[in-house]
């Protein structure tokens, strides 16, 4: 599978041009694993049903944009159509210049709930990525072992999904999301639902997990506070338009809940949303 | 052990009862004075279990209905899956599908007749028609009611169609088609002892049938308890199969001494097994038996 993957990007390079040829090997050799995903006045959603009209947004490599916004406002869609799951209806969808066409390995989704594949065992739902990709059994066994080890499932790896609790579900779904080494990761409210004490686990989790991928994330969530914890960006959606994307103020920072900055973002973040 | 007991207990009072009414020559409206008794069936029994022709019987019975029904099984889950995934294929093929579905396999002795060289081929034709629409249909509905999220995750893996077919499509699935590979397997039956009936030469149906010609009326019990025990085993296999494949899922996850009666002295399986209802699934599964 990722040879047919390589192929095709190989091919639509050449269309492309140089410059996005050297964007495309500085990347890959100096082994940056984060890519760079940009909507150029997009308009997404279903052919019959708009969700979101003229988006312009820039993701640059490694960082983590979260996304907030109302039920219903298209922050799934985005999150489908960066997916490469749902092709934008006018306007530009990019990877590092190329445009997406579709689903690739290099950017994981992760869902809210019930994405994994309940006929297998936890170990075996990680496994598939690597096996897709063409990993020797062996290998890609070690792999997943290590990255359920890394999200605190070693004892549970022979479990089938529903033996566990929705948490170690969400873990797996991560561990499973990040075994094949994607370049972004897509994160579909996967603590919206959580409990409140789990979530804030998983966001330290995922926060520990992350480090050292250097993978770019897009994170969609309705909860404000997970949003700006997590975000170095945090996109507000609302009323099918992108109304605002605002730096974060010491991202990832427990302590920085009550900083000045933070709660004055905050605050605009929560006005800007209740419109 | 008690519900074992239970069992045996029943088939016991149903044959002592038999027994009683045809022996002691009972007319009241229904009339047994004609009826063999038991223990006349017994005997028959004993005689043709002694015989070659029985054995004979027995193995073609079985080799028609199990090619057939291994015919039905592969195509009938092949197009179903065609069907639920390619919008041409529901188009091309659903209309004639939909047309031939409702007539009885048994009406088509004719059309087997004319087509196939031998009286054989037609049979497992007949046998193969029956089951074949039952895993059709199951199949198609099983693959539409999928989870769109399973496809959706291993799309993003990079994932192609074959390996959504094959980790996907296929294991999902397999409850559903399970559900028509019993209820095809039954239907299988009926249709194959019909077909020799008409058509046979050897097989259960056919000595049944030879049996009621020849006014051998204890042959035709033994023919008729031959073709019950055939198909009790064959839709046990079915099942026991389709429950061994499907394991992952919830319902059946219970204790595999299963069956747990819910006043069971024993402390109750691990809170998630115990969740689930156990009542409904043996009910289920005897559904399943009857068609």
């Amino acid at each position: 599978m990722s040879t047919s993957s390589e192929t095709r990007e190989t091919t639509r390079t050449d269309t492309d041009g140089a410059t996005t040829d050297t964007s495309t090997t500085t990347a890959t050799a100096t082994a940056v694993r984060g890519t760079r995903l940009t909507l150029r006045a997009a308009t997404l959603g279903r052919p019959d049903a708009a969700a979101l009209a003229d988006v312009d947004l820039d993701v640059p490599p490694g960082e983590i944009l979260t996304v907030v916004g109302p039920s219903g406002c298209g922050k799934s869609t985005l999150l489908r159509t960066l997916a490469g799951l749902l092709p934008a209806l006018t306007g530009s969808v990019e990877q590092d210049g190329r445009p997406i066409g579709g689903p690739a390995a290099d950017r994981a989704l992760v869902f809210q709930e019930d994405a994994l594949l309940p006929w297998r065992s936890l170990l075996a739902n990680v496994e598939l990525p690597l096996a897709i990709q063409g990993a020797p059994r062996a290998e890609r066994r070690k792999r997943a072992a290590a990255w359920l080890e890394r999200v605190g499932l070693a004892d549970r790896a022979r479990q089938l999904p529903h033996r566990v609790s929705g948490g170690q579900r969400q873990r797996a779904q991560l561990a499973r999301a990040l075994a094949a080494d994607p370049r972004a990761v897509l994160m579909d409210e996967p603590f919206g639902a959580l409990d409140a004490q789990t979530r804030a686990g998983m966001q330290d989790l995922l926060v520990e997990v992350l480090h050292g991928t250097g993978a770019t994330v897009v994170f969609v969530t309705h909860d404000v506070d997970e949003a700006l914890f997590l975000g170095d960006r945090v996109a507000l959606l609302g009323a099918g338009r992108l109304v605002a994307v605002r730096d974060v103020p010491r991202p990832r920072d427990r302590a920085a809940h009550d900083d000045p900055a933070r709660v004055a973002l905050r605050r605009d973040v929560l006005t800007s949303l209740s419109i | 052990m008690t519900r074992y007991a239970l069992r045996v207990a029943s088939v016991a009072a149903a044959l002592g009862l038999w027994q009683l009414l045809t022996s002691l020559d009972v007319d009241l409206w229904l009339r047994f004075s004609q009826f063999p008794t038991v223990a006349d069936v017994a005997r028959a029994f004993a005689d043709r279990l002694a015989g070659d022709d029985y054995w004979t019987d027995l193995t073609d019975s079985l080799t028609r209905i199990v090619t057939g029904f291994l015919l039905a099984a592969v195509l009938g889950v092949a197009t179903g899956v065609l069907v639920a995934r390619s919008r041409l294929a529901e188009d091309l093929l659903g209309p004639i599908l939909e047309v031939v579905r409702p007539i009885p396999a048994i009406a088509l002795v004719p059309v087997a007749i004319l087509l196939f060289p031998s009286n054989e081929q037609g049979i497992v034709f007949i046998t193969f028609t029956a089951a074949f629409f039952p895993v059709l249909v199951s199949t198609r509905h099983a693959v539409r009611a999928l989870t769109p999220g399973w496809e959706e995750a291993v799309r993003t893996m990079g994932g192609g169609r074959w390996r959504i077919l094959a980790s996907v499509v296929l294991p999902g699935a397999l409850p559903g088609i399970f559900g028509g590979l019993s209820v095809g397997i039954g239907v299988s039956w009926i249709c194959v002892i019909s077909a020799e009936m008409i058509s046979g030469q050897y097989g259960v149906g056919y000595r049944t049938w030879q049996d009621y010609t020849v006014v051998d009326y204890p042959g035709v019990f033994v023919g008729m308890v031959t073709i019950g025990v055939l198909g009790w085993a064959t839709s046990t296999a079915v099942e026991l199969l389709g429950r061994r494949l499907t394991r992952w899922l919830p319902r059946t996850s219970y204790v595999p001494t299963g069956r747990a009666r819910p006043k069971s002295p024993r402390p109750a399986a691990p809170a998630a097994s115990s969740a689930v209802p156990t009542g409904p699934e043996p009910a289920e599964a005897r559904d399943e038996h009857l068609v």
